[in-house]
């Protein structure tokens, strides 16, 4: 019986993230009043929209790295392909692959700088990467708000600020505007599938899969298991993290490819910081730890994250009658959720640490 | 040369190539027609503002808890109390000390339950100080259109109820700590003594306190928790002193801050808030584990100094406001450094 009951507490508090928010969401669905089709197309149109994003964070998780914050770099290259695509009007499927082109080079040398930077900041690397994403946002800025149409050749008059050089605030992606969601249409009971997005997807998990039964795989989780240990049996820990890092943000940028066709609209400063942010909280409320996610998670994440910042607006203001305490209630929540699962992965962390510690001194481990 | 490399080696290079940087610009100002007495008091005004959230940084360093990328937290008490002595409405000096007496509570009690949380996540408490700073103003956000605040020049004119997102402090206690004893010298030249008092006594009190027994058990948790704890030393109790100081001191901060600028800025406004005053004692010297009073002076004066020449200069210069961006490199790639410094020992 007691037996019984500890293994149903261990459950609950596994997985406490998850299990609140299908709370919190089955609570406010009824208030939101929206309907059941409206919502299951909403969710499938945003796990198309973000499931890649939030894929690429698993493999920096599997080396021991933590969340790699640092995936807004692969982000920003893969805007900085897309910027290029749109001036030179090259439209439709072949646009993003030519984007994807563009950007992975630009992706692999920004993955392996903040490699070797977070190489350098061991044991703090979700914060190193969390502070170089705020830093790469300056050089960003620097390049495209001030290198775009002075050194770099921009040829469309339209995309340029009126001064002569400098990306507009919003660049208009509407030649790729859902070019691999509509690749292959199909629609059940007036709800649209992207099934292409979704082939996509479900590609890149199987490579997920894959790579993790690979040697590299192996490494990298025997890195993200002990450092030490892994280097006496000869892995070489740095290059592995390196590695972890590269795929992350190569992987982050195709992403933010994938995302920003959906959309039709970039916000050229902001939408980066953006998939940074939601990526990570869809990931965690998915149930997944800092150091341990797996590929449901992710699908869970989403569906459960991306819900509530569909329904909560709505909900706060049939509730309480102001949208904007919703709104202010969603930023809330996703912060709140990276912060406790944050909280409660370092203080299990720590009970470990004092166990065997304890352990130690001879006293029995409860 | 010796000399030189032993200064370079104390000072490190960054802490230098600012140095230089914002020497070159007060030389390049009068070129391109900036004002140097203009920028100079600028600068005072700004380092008087931001000080004591930059020495509020000093505590939580000492013990080990890393920089306190929570700030915001006090802050939020101070905005508290800023906000409850307008809607009593009590003016000048005594609307200060009003607005810090319901501050300091709030901030001893909210940094009471900051110091606790971040006792049980040893290790990684600034990335936990960050998205706690980030939830608790998101928070803030609801509860600032929810309480009860009334006072007709606080809240939004039509709906009556919730605050704005920019409060004038105008009329209440503008400038009221700066006007202490403060001078004009010419048309241009403003001297905010006041508030430099004010930052001079909390740097006191700051330096006493760590000379006193509580003070040295805090450092000797810092730099060696297993020989604080042979000592004797709570380590726990000590942390959370030092957190509790830091959060107080980070009220106080911003108290000082909007008497000076002369606006309470609600809502998202103190979001960003501790990235400058990390990036500030930084760029004065201190590092992750290491911090004193000087580090906070020097690095103030250095990083608002940049931050209040670069618009004027460089857009004078080269007709096109970099500011920003100069800005946010600047003081991340600050942070950057010193989160990816490895410790040399000195033999």
């Amino acid at each position: 019986m007691n037996r019984k009951y500890d293994y149903f507490k261990h459950l609950l508090v596994q997985n406490a993230v998850p299990i609140v928010f299908l709370a919190v969401s089955a609570f406010a669905i009824p208030i939101s009043q929206f309907s059941g089709t409206y919502l299951v197309q909403e969710m499938l149109v945003r796990l198309s929209r973000n499931s890649f994003l939030v894929l690429s964070l698993l493999i920096p998780i599997l080396a021991g790295m933590g969340l790699n914050f640092g995936m807004v770099l692969g982000a920003m290259a893969g805007q900085i392909g897309l910027i290029f695509i749109t001036d030179w009007n090259i439209v439709g499927v072949h646009g993003m692959l030519l984007a994807a082109i563009i950007s992975t080079p630009l992706a692999i040398l920004l993955g392996w700088m903040c490699g070797l930077i977070l190489n350098r900041a061991k044991g703090r690397e979700m914060v190193t990467s969390f502070i170089l994403g705020f830093f790469m946002n300056g050089v960003y800025q620097l390049v495209v708000l001030y290198g775009f149409g002075s050194v770099v050749p921009v040829t469309n008059p339209k995309m340029v600020l009126s001064r002569g050089f400098g990306i507009r605030n919003v660049t208009n992606l509407e030649g790729i505007r859902k070019c691999l969601d509509n690749l292959l249409p199909v629609s059940v009971a007036g709800v649209d599938i992207p099934v292409a997005t979704f082939l996509v997807i479900a590609f890149f998990c199987l490579f997920v899969v894959w790579f993790r039964k690979t040697k590299l795989g192996q490494d990298m989780r025997a890195v993200g298991q002990d450092m030490d240990v892994a280097r006496d049996a000869g892995i070489p820990v740095e290059r592995t993290r390196l590695i972890s890092i590269i795929i992350s943000t190569v992987l982050a940028c195709y992403g933010q490819i994938i995302f920003l066709q959906n959309i039709g609209t970039m916000n050229t400063y902001n939408s980066h910081e953006q998939a940074g942010m939601f990526a990570i909280a869809s990931l965690l409320v998915g149930g997944a730890s800092v150091s341990r996610a797996s590929i449901f998670n992710v699908f869970l994440g989403v569906v459960l994250f991306h819900l509530m910042l569909v329904v909560s607006p709505m909900a706060g203001k049939y509730l309480i009658g102001e949208a904007q305490l919703g709104e202010y209630f969603r930023v809330f929540v996703s912060y709140g959720i990276i912060s406790l699962a944050l909280v409660l992965h370092a203080w299990r962390r720590q009970k470990e640490k004092d166990r065997a510690r304890r352990s130690l001194r001879g006293i029995q481990a409860e | 040369m010796n000399r030189v490399r032993e200064f370079i080696e104390h000072a490190g290079w960054p802490r230098i190539i600012i140095g230089l940087f914002l020497l070159s610009l007060f030389i390049i100002a009068p070129f391109v027609g900036v004002r140097v007495d203009v920028s100079i008091s600028d600068t005072l005004v700004r380092f008087g503002m931001n000080g004591v959230m930059v020495l509020a940084m000093v505590p939580m360093v000492i013990s080990g808890c890393g920089l306190n990328f929570g700030l915001p937290l006090g802050i939020i008490a101070g905005l508290l109390g800023a906000v409850t002595s307008i809607e009593i409405g009590v003016k000048g000096i005594p609307g200060v000390l009003t607005a810090m007496a319901v501050a300091i509570p709030i901030a001893v009690v909210l940094g009471w339950g900051y110091g606790l949380l971040l006792n049980r996540v040893k290790g990684s408490e600034m990335m936990i100080a960050t998205y706690v700073g980030f939830s608790s103003v998101a928070f803030m956000c609801i509860m600032w259109l929810v309480l009860p605040f009334r006072s007709p020049n606080m809240v939004w004119g039509y709906a009556g109820k919730g605050l704005r997102t920019t409060i004038a402090v105008e009329g209440y206690w503008h400038q009221a700590i700066s006007d202490i004893g403060s001078f004009q010298i010419g048309e241009f030249f403003y001297v905010p003594t006041g508030m430099f008092l004010f930052f001079a006594l909390l740097c006191t009190f700051m330096w006493f306190f760590m000379r006193t027994r509580t003070g040295t058990a805090m450092a000797t948790v810092g730099s060696n928790p297993e020989y604080a704890r042979a000592s004797g030393v709570n380590i726990d109790r000590m942390r959370t002193t030092s957190v509790i100081l830091s959060t107080v001191l980070g009220a106080i901060g911003i108290i000082v801050y909007e008497q000076s600028f002369g606006f309470i800025q609600l809502y998202m406004g103190p979001f960003y808030m501790a990235f400058p005053a990390v990036s500030a004692v930084l760029i004065g010297g201190a590092s992750v584990h290491k911090a004193t009073i000087v580090n906070v002076i020097v690095g103030t004066i250095l990083f608002q100094g940049i931050l209040t020449m670069t618009p004027s200069v460089i857009n004078s210069m080269i007709q096109t406001d970099m500011s920003e961006v100069i800005r946010i490199i600047v003081s991340n790639g600050m942070i950057l450094y010193a989160l990816t410094r490895v410790l040399k020992v000195k033999l």
